[in-house]
């Protein structure tokens, strides 16, 4: 059964991998910058499924995370550029790395410290109410545009790598993704990834054997926010433009989106969401532009219809079983 | 091992658990009986941290335990059962019982090593699943047990975490005569072993296994004492066994 699944996924991350390029030398300049977006929104998908998929936690506020990440290129570049801040000036990718995914970490420390002490639609609210402090505060600061943004002036620098060949961005947000994917499903089937799981099933036995699960929980968010914010990093070296628009609430929802799509609690799902998403995105966008009323109802109808997401269709198992078998063996 | 003095509990004026002194010795197995409501599984709730009593105090080992959450209560050597099954249906059997184990070893953020591939968890997990005598199930996910191999599942995990004493809830809520029978003669192994303390509505089980009874009416402590003593007594057969035998 999940030998479909796993050839489906090769056949889809290989497509990925070559269709975008090949359009791109074959003159259909159009498609990598599509694809560039799509891989890294699947990335802060991934992140977000590390949560909602295996411990079962629904954050509705991983926009900020990659508006924390965007941020960091953008205020750096900016200063760089334009004098002040020393201390954080800085046209090195590595620095923005660094500010971006330190930044999402301790942003998630913090606010999941407070979220995760509740639970069900407290923790989705309130994950989202952090999100939108965040988005106000980026509104206020006049100095990056506030509501209008800020244009990057340069993408991050790493010696040997120049991003702003819309090729070596792929390759860059590609391999970022399989690599976060490959840290996913380490995490995932590790001692640390086993107590998320059972807490997702069952969170007070797991904590009449002795483990506090907060702790646990709270790792988990920090790990999540740190990747998103990583993905952060990329978009901004892919739209050159920070605005706080980015960490709009509708954004973390689209990204909920992607993971129930494709199938939460499988590695792969994200991508699948973020795939049917983007191109869903561009064609209906094309036919009208009230193009969200078609794409909405068809959300509803594949979480109605179609149980544990467009994975779960390819794995022919009875409603509800291929999320919560993948969620014990993700590699089989 | 485990006491409990002037334990209280209220629920919006009702009283679930009403200044209950409770004395379960070391290496006995104490069976905590009484009517339908009397408070049976708040009181469980109470001694393993997972509810608080509004006052009295617990104390387990001659250490105060009050309040204490429920976490921290199996490290010190008290493991519970749930009466309703509770265990993790989307694992496998050892998956079930390795995570219990990864719980006794202290902290598990291990971020990645395949946990179902370390030997440390997985050995000793065959041993707890042959100990309950789940061992020819032991891959099997454990949504397709049947109800009496999850109550043995449920004891596995309580002993994976090397307890010096058992809080059993129910151990045979819902099962056949077969599956009490063999559920029974799991008990009966682990007696005297493990310090016990279970609350049960089978009469046959708690008389043939108990070495003392305690009996829980409205909260309240009527009696406690011998298996003899307890069907002696005239307040606990006006109280609870004369209408148990009607039912």
């Amino acid at each position: 059964m999940h030998q479909v699944r796993g050839i489906a996924t090769f056949v889809i991350m290989a497509l990925l991998a070559t269709a975008p390029v090949l359009a791109y030398l074959g003159g259909a300049i159009f498609w990598i910058d599509i694809a560039t977006r799509l891989v890294i929104l699947a990335i802060a998908a991934v992140s977000l499924n590390l949560l909602l998929g295996f411990a079962g936690l629904a954050s509705f506020g991983h926009a900020a995370f990659l508006g924390i990440g965007a941020y960091a290129v953008g205020i750096p570049v900016y200063h760089e550029t334009y004098g002040g801040l020393d201390w954080l000036a800085s046209y090195s990718g590595w620095v923005h790395l660094a500010v971006g995914v330190g930044g999402a970490a301790l942003f998630a420390l913090v606010t999941g410290a407070v979220s995760l002490r509740t639970k069900g639609v407290h923790f989705i609210m309130i994950t989202m109410a952090f999100s939108q402090m965040m988005y106000y505060a980026l509104v206020s600061l006049q100095d990056y545009g506030a509501d209008d943004g800020l244009s990057i002036d340069l993408r991050s620098e790493f010696t040997g790598l120049n991003l702003d060949d819309p090729l070596t961005l792929y390759a860059v947000c590609y391999g970022s993704l399989l690599l976060v994917i490959f840290l996913s499903w380490r995490i995932v089937n590790s001692r640390f990834g086993q107590v998320l799981v059972a807490a997702k099933s069952n969170e007070e036995r797991v904590r009449a054997l002795g483990i506090n699960t907060y702790r646990y929980q709270l790792v988990a968010y920090v790990i999540s926010g740190a990747i998103c914010g990583f993905a952060g990093v990329l978009m901004a070296n892919y739209t050159v433009f920070i605005s706080p628009s980015m960490l709009e609430w509708s954004r973390s929802g689209e990204l909920i989106f992607m993971v129930v799509l494709g199938g939460a609690a499988f590695l792969f799902g994200p991508v699948f969401g973020a795939i049917v998403f983007i191109l869903l995105e561009f064609y209906l966008s094309r036919f009208t532009i009230y193009w969200h009323l078609p794409f909405g109802l068809l959300l509803i109808a594949s979480v109605l219809f179609i149980k544990g997401g467009l994975s779960g269709l390819l794995t022919f198992s009875r409603a509800g079983t291929p999320g919560a078998s993948v969620a014990g063996n993700p590699k089989e | 091992m485990l006491n409990t003095r002037a334990l209280h509990k209220e629920f919006g004026g009702v009283t679930a658990t009403d200044r209950v002194d409770l004395q379960v010795t070391s290496g006995e197995l104490h069976a905590l009986i009484g009517p339908n409501g009397a408070g049976k599984t708040t009181l469980i709730s109470m001694l393993s941290g997972m509810l608080k009593p509004d006052s009295g105090s617990i104390f387990f080992d001659n250490q105060d335990i009050t309040g204490l959450p429920a976490h921290v209560l199996p490290g010190l050597g008290l493991a519970r059962s749930f009466q309703i099954t509770s265990v993790f249906t989307e694992l496998c059997v050892l998956d079930n019982i390795a995570l219990a184990i990864q719980a006794a070893a202290g902290h598990s953020f291990r971020f990645w090593t395949n946990a179902r591939k370390d030997k440390t968890l997985r050995q000793p997990a065959r041993q707890y699943a042959d100990r309950v005598g789940l061992l020819p199930r032991c891959d099997d996910t454990v949504s397709n047990l049947s109800h009496g191999e999850r109550r043995q599942l449920e004891i596995a995990m309580a002993l994976a975490t090397q307890p010096r004493m058992l809080l059993l809830d129910e151990p045979m809520a819902g099962m056949g005569p077969e599956e009490s029978r063999e559920m029974g003669e799991l008990l009966k192994t682990l007696k005297g072993d493990k310090t016990i303390l279970m609350v049960e509505h089978d009469m046959d089980t708690v008389f043939s296994l108990a070495d003392r009874i305690s009996v829980l009416v409205y909260g309240k402590i009527i009696a406690t004492g011998s298996t003899e003593e307890i069907r002696a007594n005239p307040d606990v057969q006006r109280a609870y066994l004369g209408t148990a035998a009607d039912a």
